[in-house]
């Protein structure tokens, strides 16, 4: 019986927020899909009415899309990668006993708090820029040439100050994973005679399987969403180098406009979105079932 | 606390901030120095007119633009007073966004409003929006390292003199650049340079039935003359230098000629933020003997949108900001050199500004020179010196700026450059139906 | 001997790690310490010593006012995760304890919703919210990030509620108590630490959300991100007053973030820990 009134109580608690996200996932949605079939300029309302696919056409033949579509897979990818790597890593060097552990995990947790455009404003001006940039300073002071990092190295300097950002999340998640590795299996492995790389390959790896589906998961939502970054910083160049797809929507929107051309480009990006998140699923997710 | 406590709290706190004060002007503006220099004195305004109250919304110039533009596209009617360029101005004025300015007061002299200026601002006769401040371009170069180099500069120099002389000047190891140009992508960045350059070069954006004319060589040799230039004598990172990086390079003495706003007299020259205060000199911005000069117009203007409620106060905010008055208020209080420049002939007349002001006479003679009705060498359809005044060239003018910016870089060729400028060009007016 | 060893081997860890997290945390020192020099030693050249002038944040504070869009935060962020917990905690509790065939769709439905660019949206949005009023209103705003975060905060609790032991729930039934009773005196002081790490984690998605509250303001409820967006790059030398800026647009949530990290990191770890 109590299982009865248990799952009636469920449906009526679930009911206001999965109701409220269907709103705003409907209402939202629902407008894009239609503005997507228009043209609509509201600066030059002219030609304004229905287009058919035409929006489409237009933001395929677009000589930036390709671009846009291989940069978005790319800082996606190599953030991953970034922060994985560097969060296992830097997991493994706080686990380790050490004096001062609170504030180093104070100190490497902190870019997470700093706003998105906050960050870009910083690595852009203080860090990277080629004159006036602590890089630059470094850099001359070793007798050399200053790096143009925005002009030759666009989609790199992205990812630098993306993965900057994110890496403190995956350490997070993934140190606290790390920790709560059973000792007594570690010092087990230790007697067997294991090394270093065999227990990290047979022991801990494993264990960090869900820790790392969640930050691949969690990552990925964000970084495929990547704007503020590229605006603040390359503004999409040079040529279409550091163009993402939110970004080439944005331009679409935001400078052109043409808001038909950015719906559709809306409506591509959620595809996208659902395709990737498709194959990480089917990759990772069986991880999140254990 | 539960939802709708929460809910009639936060309403409540709205409503208190609603009620507070009868009229409240919104004013949207750009983060400039002297937009700046206007919200501190607006006491001034306030006092002289008891029961308005101004509320600012000061943004980023990119920032900005697509707020106010988002806003009136939709009317929103979140402004009261927005700040836009001459590029917007006749654009909106079309589709009466705007409301014409007829009640600025007895006092506030239309006419002493520079005619190059003013024109760009009025449409049948009638002036929508006000300019605040106005700019052209031209050279500012270094006197002592000018010397150095065994060059005099004329104050009408040639291309080929500036190249010449921005290579003669460099000496990299002393981390001294030859010259400083825009490279940063934009349309009102590099490509308002550019554009104003290639005026100068006989090149146009579209012939008279709009047709793209990046193929032609006019263009070819505008930006292969560009990046060469740079890449002989220009700063490290040039493709991400707008305005802002160039002046700082400028201030700190790493540039040794600088081709840009002309607003920026007053900031190299202010021995408080430049380190060569005293050793700049002026030109005008150089040709190449086909009867235009690279120089660009530009001006900064307040205008009411169409959607406001507030209109009455919005213009008597206006007429206050961009009077005479106001500029000698400015004066009083910072000095003469911190005046809005470039948009009033009575200012230039002024003996105490013509003093306090030595680039006065090359600003003056180089917003004259521009003519954003007749820009180029040969014919076209658009008005605009440094950018063509249709709705579509916001876009198209960033997206050819990637390109260009490209190019400067050094990840494009020129050639590569400006075909696929000539091809976004292209889909860009057959998309807006400009060409079949 | 042995002793000696790792005290020898802590000490390195100590040297590496402290140079990691020091390496890591520099873009923000950096900053902090340009903040207090004068705009001329900003671009002297490295250097870490300023000359503590507060001159740049009395220049930003002349500028912009910075009490009211530190408040606008504060209300935004706030208002936003309890709205969001208010939803989401029901929501995820029933997924959790009476999960249905379609849970995992719609958690996963959830989370795709966060995928839509939102600037493909932005003008749609802005007509709707110019319609209802809501323009530049911190309830409109509040509303606007609430949803934006739901899906995160639905699929935290989630997993956090999922990993409290169900046999607990049996005995408390079996001791008669009531459904609401169970909820309140049993599983409620179970959640209360996933409940805390998710309204943090909100609060700091909240704070940093910078599309739509530079979109959807102009003065009344424009908070610390359109602050930033006025200084990033005016005319002239701004390197100083950036920093200032951004020192006080981020330190606040930096500051809460660090006193809190203990109860962050606990929910953070969306189940990955058994």
């Amino acid at each position: 019986m109590a299982t009865q009134q248990t799952r009636t109580l469920a449906r009526f608690m679930l009911a206001p927020s999965v109701g409220l996200l269907l709103i705003w996932m409907a209402v939202p949605l629902a407008l894009t899909l239609w503005f997507s079939f228009q043209q609509y300029n509201p600066l030059n309302p002219i030609r304004d009415g229905f287009v058919g696919f035409s929006n489409y056409l237009l933001f395929f033949n677009n000589p930036a899309f390709l671009w846009s579509i291989l940069n978005t897979l790319l800082i996606v990818a190599s953030v991953l990668v970034i922060t994985l790597v560097g969060g296992i890593l830097l997991a493994l060097l706080l686990d380790q006993p050490m004096w001062g552990q609170g504030f180093v995990r104070i100190l490497v947790i902190s870019p997470f708090f700093v706003m998105p455009p906050v960050a870009a404003l910083v690595w852009k001006n203080m860090i990277m820029h080629a004159q006036y940039g602590v890089l630059a300073d470094l850099m001359r002071t070793v007798g050399l040439e200053p790096i143009d990092w925005f002009g030759r190295y666009p989609l790199l300097s992205v990812i630098i100050i993306v993965a900057w950002q994110w890496l403190p999340f995956a350490t997070l998640i993934l140190l606290t994973a790390l920790q709560s590795l059973d000792g007594e299996q570690k010092e087990a492995a230790e007697m067997d005679g294991a090394n270093f790389l065999n227990r990290f390959i047979y022991l801990t790896l494993p264990h960090l399987a869900r820790a790392i589906t969640v930050v691949i998961l969690i990552q990925t939502i964000f970084l495929l969403s990547v704007y503020a970054e590229i605006l603040v910083t390359t503004n999409g160049g040079p040529g279409y180098a550091s163009t993402n797809l939110p970004f080439l929507v944005a331009q679409k929107a935001t400078l052109e406009f043409k808001i038909g051309q950015a719906s559709a480009g809306g409506i591509i990006a959620v595809i996208l979105a659902n395709i990737v998140a498709f194959f990480a699923m089917r990759a990772v997710g069986k991880n999140l079932d254990r | 606390m539960t939802l709708k406590t929460f809910l009639l709290g936060a309403c409540s706190l709205l409503a208190l901030g609603g009620i507070a004060s009868a009229e409240t002007l919104t004013i949207a503006t750009v983060n400039n120095g002297d937009m700046i220099r206007m919200q501190k004195l607006t006491d001034d305004f306030t006092k002289k007119n008891p029961g308005i109250d101004l509320k600012w919304v000061t943004l980023e110039e990119n920032v900005l633009r697509e707020r106010v533009t988002t806003d009136i596209a939709t009317k929103g009617g979140q402004y009261d007073v927005m700040t836009i360029g001459t590029y917007e101005v006749p654009i909106w004025a079309k589709q009466s966004w705007l409301l014409p300015l007829d009640k600025l007061g007895a006092d506030y002299d239309v006419n002493d409003i520079l005619p190059a200026i003013r024109g760009g601002l009025s449409a049948d006769g009638k002036l929508y929006a006000a300019p605040f401040y106005g700019e052209s371009s031209m050279v500012m170069y270094r006197k002592d390292l000018m010397e150095k180099a065994g060059l005099k500069m004329p104050d009408a120099p040639t291309w080929d003199f500036v190249a010449d002389a921005a290579r003669k000047m460099t000496d990299r190891s002393a981390g001294i650049n030859g010259i400083c140009l825009r490279g940063k992508a934009g349309w009102g960045e590099n490509m308002a340079f550019l554009t104003a350059m290639s005026n100068s070069f006989g090149a146009r954006w579209f012939d008279e039935n709009w047709k793209p004319q990046f193929d032609q060589p006019e263009w070819k040799e505008t930006l292969d003359f560009y990046v060469k230039l740079m890449k002989d004598a220009g700063p490290q990172g040039a493709s991400s230098n707008g305005f802002n990086e160039n002046l700082a390079l400028f201030q700190q003495g790493k540039c040794g000629m600088w081709i840009d706003a002309t607003v920026a007299a007053s900031f190299v020259s202010d021995p408080k933020n430049s380190t060569v205060a005293d050793k700049v000199g002026y030109a005008l911005a150089p040709d190449k003997g086909l009867g235009k000069r690279g120089n660009w117009l530009w001006a900064w203007t307040l205008a009411i949108p169409a959607g406001t409620q507030k209109a009455e106060a919005a213009e008597k905010f206006i007429a206050w900001a961009t009077s005479k008055d106001y500029l000698k208020l400015v004066a009083d209080k910072e000095g003469w050199a911190n005046v809005p420049p470039g948009t009033r002939q009575s200012l230039y007349d002024n003996p105490e500004y013509q003093k306090a002001a030595p680039f006065a006479k090359m600003t003056l003679e180089s917003i004259n020179a521009a003519d954003p009705t007749k820009p180029t060498v040969k014919p076209v359809p658009y008005v605009g010196v440094q950018f063509v005044a249709i709705p579509e060239f916001q876009g198209l003018g960033t997206t050819v700026g990637q390109l260009f910016s490209a190019a400067l870089a050094g990840q494009t060729s020129v050639d590569d450059a400006l075909k696929q400028a000539q091809d976004a060009a292209t889909a860009t007016m057959t998309e807006g139906g400009y060409i079949q | 001997m042995a002793r000696s060893v790792s005290t020898r081997r802590t000490a390195v860890v100590t040297l590496v790690a402290w140079a990691v997290a020091l390496l890591i945390f520099f873009p923000i020192l950096y900053t902090i310490i340009t903040s207090f020099k004068s705009e001329q030693e900003a671009i002297q050249g490295f250097d870490l010593i300023p000359s503590f002038t507060l001159e740049s944040y009395r220049d930003v504070q002349s500028q912009y006012d910075y009490f009211t869009p530190f408040m606008n935060s504060v209300i935004l962020s706030l208002g936003s995760t309890i709205l969001a917990l208010i939803v989401a905690v029901p929501a995820a509790w029933s997924m959790a304890f009476a999960p249905s065939r379609r849970t995992k769709d719609i958690l996963m439905w959830m989370l795709s919703t966060k995928m839509m660019p939102a600037v493909a949206v932005l003008f749609p949005i802005y007509m709707l919210f110019r319609d209802l009023g809501l323009l530049d209103s911190r309830i409109g705003l509040t509303i606007m990030l609430m949803l934006i975060n739901l899906p995160i905060v639905v699929w935290m609790l989630y997993t956090y509620f999922r990993e409290i032991p169900g046999e607990i729930l049996e005995a408390a039934r079996m001791d008669g108590a009531s459904l609401w009773g169970e909820i309140v005196y049993v599983l409620t002081p179970m959640a209360v630490p996933g409940i805390a790490s998710t309204m943090l984690l909100n609060i700091i998605l909240a704070w940093n959300e910078a599309f739509w509250t530079i979109r959807l303001t102009t003065t009344n409820a424009a908070p610390l991100t359109a602050f930033i967006a006025s200084f990033s790059s005016p005319q002239g030398l701004f390197w100083a007053k950036l920093s200032a800026a951004s020192t006080l647009a981020i330190a606040p949530i930096l500051i809460m973030g660090w006193f809190s990290q203990k109860q962050l990191v606990r929910g953070l770890t969306f189940g990955a820990v058994k």
